[in-house]
């Protein structure tokens, strides 16, 4: 876009600020997987900040096993034209050309997805080559911190994805947590160690020692099923909510929905995260986490 | 009543921190609102940056609406950024099925005018009121004013377009001052609430 002349300088896109301030106006949201325009609309009337536009939910991708791969363009650009709240979706790890079609596509943030089958067993895409933001999944700050420092603007704990099962989200929230409060009690002598020893940049790591946060925003992702557990995320630190399978695999997506927002918002008012809980019908089928074997563990992915 | 500036901020969703942090910068006892109860404490409120409509279907579902219509009514001087700005605005030019405003400025605003998240971007702007050098914008998916009533002053434009209005006690950015770290704006703000609390106590 480029402003007509006028006494002010020239606008400028894709900058660090604007990319984590996209982020920044979502907290304190829920974020939800849509597969066709009529769930994305069913989530945008039910109080969705934004929806996550792909071809399955990770509930379908663990029961269809293959290769997950970025959806079909028409079926992105079909929820986007369907809905005026921002749309994401989803690239496989290191699949830098997919993120590259989707940033052609118009989507407003680009999820790096360890829910997707990898495309690189090494690196990550470079996410500071895109105008499009990126959110990427971590399970401690280390990893939170290497996706920070290839451009992610956006951090989300990773969690089991397609379980409907929050132990994994709590078990990664926590980890990150915890270890953000252990930097705040180091010295500035130790900052160098924990820096090698989280295999993160050094500057980051004091950087986050200071803030006692993420530089960036930090919701939580990968298990969540009911209003009680969205609440819980919030409690434990969680800025918001990504709710993939949940919704629309469970017997009244829109509203479940709509009780997953009230509860994200009251997180920390448990009558009203009481009334959001009354009378949703089925929720998702869940599966226990220690009986996934290794390979069918999304969290792994990612290095 | 104390003597303290009490400022709250809409936190049924958006960047609500980043308004506590720059109204305590300005001087005020800053904290979130959700409630009724919480909305009647306040002297002065601001409406964050977020998803209008999210946050528009949470404030009628929790019973803020009519609430906050009746204290802007008031003269309670508020303050809006980007979603905030769409809340506040007495018309939208395009609004979602049912999405509803507080009102306040006499204006249409155009939700998600300089585009979607790629045509974000940051760029000086010369503030009426903010002296010194112009303020940083920051432009998120961001509205702007396709035109004013008559009570409604204009106090910038960004390309021709108008990007921060106030009439009265109520005051509303397209842009986003609490990203910024200069806190200008919501010091402005803030004498504003400071002086229709004086005015009130004469």
């Amino acid at each position: 876009m480029s402003s007509t002349l006028s006494e002010n300088q020239g606008p400028e896109t894709g900058t660090a600020r604007v990319k984590r301030g996209m982020a920044e106006q979502l907290k304190g949201g829920v974020i939800m997987d849509v597969v066709t325009p009529e769930q994305a609309k069913i989530a945008e009337d039910a109080g969705a900040v934004a929806v996550m536009a792909l071809e399955r939910v990770p509930a379908d991708i663990r029961k269809d096993g293959g290769v997950a791969r970025m959806s079909d363009p028409d079926m992105i650009e079909g929820i986007i034209d369907a809905v005026s709240i921002p749309v994401m979706a989803k690239s496989r790890i290191g699949h830098f050309v997919e993120a590259q079609v989707l940033q052609s596509l118009g989507v407003d943030y680009i999820d790096e997805s360890e829910v997707l089958t990898p495309a690189d067993e090494v690196n990550h895409s470079d996410k500071w080559a895109f105008t499009t933001p990126f959110v990427c999944g971590a399970t401690n700050l280390g990893e939170a911190l290497r996706r920070i420092a290839e451009g992610a603007a956006m951090i989300r704990s990773k969690g089991e994805a397609g379980t409907g099962n929050v132990v994994e989200a709590v078990r990664h929230l926590r980890q990150i947590k915890n270890e953000i409060a252990r930097l705040r009690g180091y010295d500035n002598n130790e900052l160098y160690a924990a820096a090698k020893e989280l295999r993160a940049p050094y500057e980051l790591v004091k950087e986050v020692a200071g803030l006692g946060k993420l530089p960036v925003v930090l919701f939580s992702a990968g298990g969540v099923a009911t209003p009680a557990d969205a609440a819980l995320m919030r409690q434990l630190g969680a800025e918001g909510v990504f709710v993939g399978s949940g919704i629309f695999k469970s017997g009244d997506p829109a509203k479940r929905a709509a009780a997953i927002v009230k509860a994200t918002t009251f997180y920390d008012d448990p009558k009203i995260v009481a009334d959001a809980s009354r009378n949703l019908g089925e929720a998702m089928v869940g599966i226990n986490c220690d009986t996934l074997p290794e390979a069918e563990r999304y969290a792994n992915r990612g290095w | 009543m104390s003597d303290a500036l009490v400022i709250g901020v809409l936190a049924l969703q958006g960047d609500v921190r980043e308004h506590l942090v720059a109204l305590a910068a300005a001087g005020a006892v800053a904290r979130p609102v959700r409630r009724p109860e919480e909305l009647a404490e306040v002297d002065g409120l601001v409406i964050p940056g977020g998803e209008s409509t999210t946050i528009s279907k949470l404030a009628v579902l929790f019973g803020l609406m009519e609430p906050l219509r009746a204290r802007v009514r008031d003269g309670m001087p508020v303050y809006g950024t980007c979603a905030g700005m769409i809340m506040l605005a007495d018309k939208i030019l395009d609004p979602r099925s049912g999405q509803e405003t507080v009102g306040g400025i006499d204006m249409i605003v155009r939700r998600n005018a300089f585009g979607r998240q790629n045509e974000s971007f940051e760029a000086a702007v010369d503030v009426k009121g903010v002296a010194g050098d112009p303020v940083e914008g920051v432009f998120i998916r961001a509205p702007w004013v396709e035109s004013v009533g008559a009570g409604a002053e204009v106090l910038a434009e960004h390309g021709g377009h108008i990007v921060a209005v106030r009439q009265g006690n109520v005051l509303a950015t397209s842009f986003h001052p609490e990203l910024t770290g200069d806190h200008r704006v919501h010091a402005l703000f803030a004498d504003l609430v400071r002086a229709r609390r004086t005015a009130e106590s004469l």
